[in-house]
């Protein structure tokens, strides 16, 4: 199309005044631009660079190594191995479905696990390593490693894990360590507890035992990690490094040999035993029947493993050594007799005769002997235990006394033990009933306590320390931590305050038990001169036979089902003459005391004062042939299980 | 044509034409293009390769193609715009049928080896057909309703099916570049406040239509407004992009932490930093000192431009020149303000820098029709 001169000039004035326009804004707007950058990168720009340095540098933290329990002897009970597993990183993953389909191909797993797996996953943040499979072979996790390109977020770890050499032997005592839960962080023993450790995923802490009790010392410190990332959190490099400190080592006063042996003789019976020096409270061996393996836990217990636990009726996750609450039966009588001296209100040598029962206005508080023991003193009602002889003294000394001797004695106190669970049992007063049961106390109550009866509730423990103190007339304290790191040997415990010659007599009474001929565990006697045992027996009754029952011809107990059937207790010490060990021994639903309590209090002491398996010539000739059976079949460790454990530099 | 219709001194002819080429806006072209083969060859953790050498050939090539547009007269480009334009428009309904699937939206062609993208073509196309379309119009209408309507048609067109891929960052670009086209060309300022005052009610109704069966924009559209909006609001999701780039960008400080020190882009935090982000890596290296250097010859590239638009009494080529300035100016502006934190994250490479095969080719064609322009312009007097 034409276009005239002018109007191509005109064209021109009007597009170069439009294009200078444009310019200047163009330019306005490049100002902005620089006023902007020079914002940012001039004066926030310190600003700027810490939050750089913020999203380069990560801290993590280093987990120390729990610290070790050993034994008294440095015989290593817990341990910690070296445990390759595989981390996932959700938000580097990308497509976690594919990369945990490519794992399996590596490692398998269990459907199951991986459905757990898989949920851990969702719950956490997408940037929180979580661990897809533990306790790898070398094999596969090198083989991971080398296949870490087409795996993205999974890195290979190497860690520590607890192990228990030991395995059943210490389940009880030591406990086991499992991943720190909310409930721990909560409401649990760590709620005031603000380690940052605890909050790595899956933390391993102490649950139960020494494990959860002296976790402050074993943890230890964490130490940091400066490491730069980039945005995908892959480590790029470690810029620096703070060590941590480990968790302190703990050796235990237990003899882990004695520990083994009491646990398989202890066998598959519920029961309980516990040894302990009578001059320092230490506390060789502290078992309890049946057992577990805590490795299982420490791995993840399966569901159907741990249904089985807990619906075993031998109840073994219980510590029944500490946690168990028994009628304490006959073996109470030293408590009542030794309140009934010491207030004067019976002389030693003072008879009381025992027709087989004692009246208490309208009602009949039968003896064990139904016929009765005749006339009797103090040492011969222990050796014969004539409940009617301690029904006497109770109703002469009243429960005050009897209570207040308990307590000098160890019972109705809670000892403080590094383990879970441990109880304090029951040592009534009248004030207590009146507390707890509505209700005034009758002298009936009196009697059925002074032979460890009705409301009186002890534990094995509380039985040890007992006949411990009894023993050495000293006030000893059981202990179950020898040191931590460091050797301490305690002074000597002050002695009791009762009169020795009241003791004299009572320790002159628990050697008839075992050694005179009408003794209740004449049976369990141990020959060997110097070796001799002494003790008392106990039966305590789960529960009275009905009189439908004895109508029906029940009136022993083999004849009621077991859960009903009494418990069996022995409590004892040895050597007689120069005590250096106490044990009790507590078999639930047992039978008599005398059967099923007092020959393995006898094994268990012989084994502990020789050291080993000991002689037959310690065993009254008769018994011999079964014993020897029985010591070549008992299961017992090998005694290179027993070396001692490396220790740390 | 028209070009005859001038009293013409001169016009270099034959090989002579190369001394007559607009020689520093060449230079500050190549300028711009060192500066990104430099940050490429950073981001790839001081390598040539994946991305520093490609580019230089690419560039090689593209300096080639723009040296042979310069060479052909202006009319001769003048006469194909509106064929260019209409190509332009078939191939952007191709990738609607044939184009390959790349990061959720259909862009490019594969011709060849060659991946073409046409809505890159296009930005230019549209320049070169409004440049004619007004280089033909009567000047004295240029503001009628009826000759402004026209134009706004042939840019709503391609801005449709840019939008339908869905490209909303070149979308703009189109809409932004077509109109100061018109700016350009004459057309009255009450038509442009009138588009202000109906955009601000558009802005209005694409917020209302959220949430309704109407809505006018994608979800991860909206999400994009509301993480420019406030990025903080979502760190590690969709603000993630902007939070690390101004990061990156403001610790780079004054001088920068040097060559290849660039913590924030060797570390990855940076997304797409060859790409849409260079610009950060640029300021995270080389500081406020090297980025208002690229600022500076970027700004240069539109002075010289302008220089010689308004030196030029050819219309086509005058406004041809400051369209493709505009663009030019847009494409950068849009980029800058993005890493920076003052406009969304659209997807706008920074010009001449950034890795990429059809944009730079595109740009550099679109510099050779302003040399043609500026090689091909009437003398008046000598």
């Amino acid at each position: 199309m034409k276009r005239t001169p002018k109007d191509t000039e005109a064209s021109a004035r009007v597009v170069s005044r439009r294009g200078l326009i444009l310019g200047g804004g163009m330019a306005a707007f490049s100002a902005v631009l620089t006023a902007r950058m020079r914002y940012m990168q001039v004066e926030q720009a310190d600003q700027f660079r810490l939050l750089a340095d913020e999203n380069r540098i990560n801290i993590r933290l280093v987990p120390p190594s729990r610290g070790l329990i050993f034994d008294r002897a440095g015989v290593i009970l817990a341990d910690n191995e070296q445990n390759y597993r595989v981390v996932l990183v959700r938000e580097d993953a990308g497509n976690v479905e594919d990369v945990l389909a490519r794992l399996q191909k590596i490692i398998k797993l269990p459907e199951e696990e991986l459905e757990k797996v898989k949920e851990e996953i969702d719950r956490r943040s997408p940037f929180v390593p979580v661990t897809v499979a533990d306790r790898l072979s070398w094999k596969a996790f090198s083989e991971i490693a080398v296949n870490a390109p087409a795996l993205p977020g999974v890195t290979p770890e190497v860690g520590q894990s607890r192990i228990y050499p030991l395995d059943e032997d210490f389940a009880h005592i030591v406990g086991y360590v499992g991943p720190v839960s909310d409930y721990d962080l909560t409401e649990g023993y760590l709620a005031d507890d603000d380690d940052p450790l605890l909050q790595i995923p899956k933390f391993q802490v102490g649950k139960t035992g020494v494990e959860a009790k002296r976790e402050h010392d074993l943890r230890g410190q964490a130490g940091t990690r400066r490491i730069e990332v980039n945005a995908q959190g892959r480590v790029m490099r470690e810029l620096d490094r703070v060590e941590g400190r480990s968790g302190q080592d703990i050796r235990l006063t237990v003899d882990s040999a004695l520990q083994n042996y009491l646990q398989v003789r202890l066998g598959d019976e519920s029961a309980s035993a516990v040894v302990m020096n009578v001059e320092t409270g230490d506390l060789l061996a502290i078992g309890s029947a049946p057992s577990f393996d805590p490795n299982k836990f420490v791995r993840g217990i399966s569901v159907a493993d741990y249904r089985a636990l807990l619906e075993d009726d031998h109840r073994p996750l219980a510590n029944k050594s500490v946690q168990g609450a028994y009628p304490p039966g006959s073996t109470f009588k030293m408590v009542t007799a030794l309140a009934a001296l010491e207030d004067g209100v019976i002389e030693p040598d003072e008879e009381v005769y025992c027709p087989g029962y004692k009246e208490l206005g309208r009602r009949r508080f039968h003896c064990w002997k139904r016929w009765g023991h005749g006339d009797l003193a103090l040492v011969n009602a222990l050796e014969q235990s004539c409940d009617v002889y301690f029904y006497d003294i109770a109703e002469r000394v009243g429960i005050e006394k009897i209570t207040a001797m308990a307590r000098k004695l160890g019972l109705g106190i809670r000892h403080d033990l590094p383990v879970s669970a441990v109880v304090g049992g029951l040592t009534p007063t009248k004030a207590w009933k009146r507390e707890n049961r509505d209700a005034d106390w009758l002298i009936g109550d009196t009697l059925n306590a002074g032979i460890g009866q009705g409301f009186v509730l002890t534990s094995p423990l509380q039985l040890a320390v007992m006949t411990a103190r009894i023993a050495s007339g000293r006030q000893v304290e059981p202990r179950l931590v020898r040191s931590i790191e460091a050797q301490d040997e305690a002074p000597a415990p002050p002695p009791l305050d009762i009169n020795p010659a009241h003791l004299q007599f009572i320790r002159e009474g628990m050697y008839s038990v075992v050694n005179s001929g009408s003794g209740t565990a004449r049976g369990s006697r141990v020959v060997a001169e110097g070796l001799r045992m002494a003790g008392k027996t106990g039966t305590s009754q789960v529960r009275n036979i009905t009189a439908a029952e004895r109508a029906r011809g029940v009136t022993r107990n083999e004849d009621l089902p077991w859960e009903r059937r009494d418990h069996a207790l022995f409590v004892s010490y040895a050597p007689a003459d120069a005590p250096k060990l106490a044990c009790s021994v507590v078999v639930e639903h047992g039978g008599g005391g005398s059967l099923a309590a007092a020959p393995i209090a006898r094994d268990i002491l012989l084994q502990a004062l020789y050291g080993g398996t000991p002689p037959l010539e310690a065993y009254p000739t008769s018994q011999r042939g079964t014993i020897r059976t029985r010591q070549k079949d008992l299961p017992l460790r090998d005694p290179s299980s027993f070396t001692e454990g490396r220790s740390r530099a | 044509m028209s070009y005859l219709e001038y009293t013409v001194k001169r016009v270099p002819s034959g090989a002579s034409k190369i001394l007559y080429l607009n020689w520093p806006l060449l230079v500050l072209v190549i300028a711009a293009a060192a500066v990104g083969f430099v940050m490429l060859y950073s981001v790839a953790g001081g390598s040539m390769t994946p991305w520093a050498e490609p580019q230089m050939k690419r560039f090689a090539l593209g300096v080639a193609l723009m040296l042979f547009v310069a060479m052909v007269p202006i009319w001769f480009w003048r006469n194909v715009s509106g064929l260019a334009y209409w190509l332009s428009i078939l191939l952007l309904i191709g990738v609607e049928f044939m184009g390959a699937i790349g990061m959720g939206a259909q862009r490019w062609i594969e011709i060849g080896s060659f991946r073409l993208q046409p809505s890159e073509v296009t930005k230019i196309t549209l320049v070169m057909l409004l440049a004619a379309y007004y280089d033909w119009l009567d000047i004295r209408k240029v503001s009628r309703p009826l000759w402004v309507l026209i134009p706004v048609v042939l840019i709503m067109i391609p801005t449709f099916l840019v939008l339908r891929q869905p490209d909303l960052g070149t979308a703009l670009l189109l809409v932004m570049g077509g109109g100061l086209v018109m700016f350009i060309a004459g057309v009255h300022w009450l038509y442009f406040a009138g588009v202000f005052a109906a955009g601000g009610g558009v802005i209005t109704a694409v917020i209302w239509s959220r949430g309704t069966s109407w809505q006018l924009l994608k979800d991860y559209q909206f999400r994009r407004i509301d993480t420019f909006l406030n990025p903080e609001s979502d760190p590690l999701g969709a603000g993630y992009h902007i939070t690390q780039s101004k990061i990156a960008l403001g610790s780079g400080g004054f001088s920068g932490r040097g060559f290849m020190q660039g913590t924030q882009s060797r570390l990855n935090f940076l997304p797409e930093k060859h790409t849409d982000f260079i610009f950060t890596t640029l300021a995270e290296e080389f500081g406020f000192i090297g980025g208002i250097s690229l600022l500076a010859i970027y700004a240069l590239i539109i002075v010289f431009c302008v220089i010689s638009a308004m030196g030029n009494q050819n219309r086509y080529g005058a406004i041809l020149t400051l369209g493709i300035a505009t663009t030019f100016f847009l494409f950068f502006a849009v980029n800058m303000s993005m890493v920076m934190g003052l406009a969304p994250v659209v997807g706008v490479p920074l010009p001449l820098v950034s890795y990429g095969g059809s944009a730079m080719l595109v740009l550099l064609i679109a510099f050779g029709l302003t040399q043609s322009a500026h090689i091909h312009r009437p003398r008046i007097r000598a």
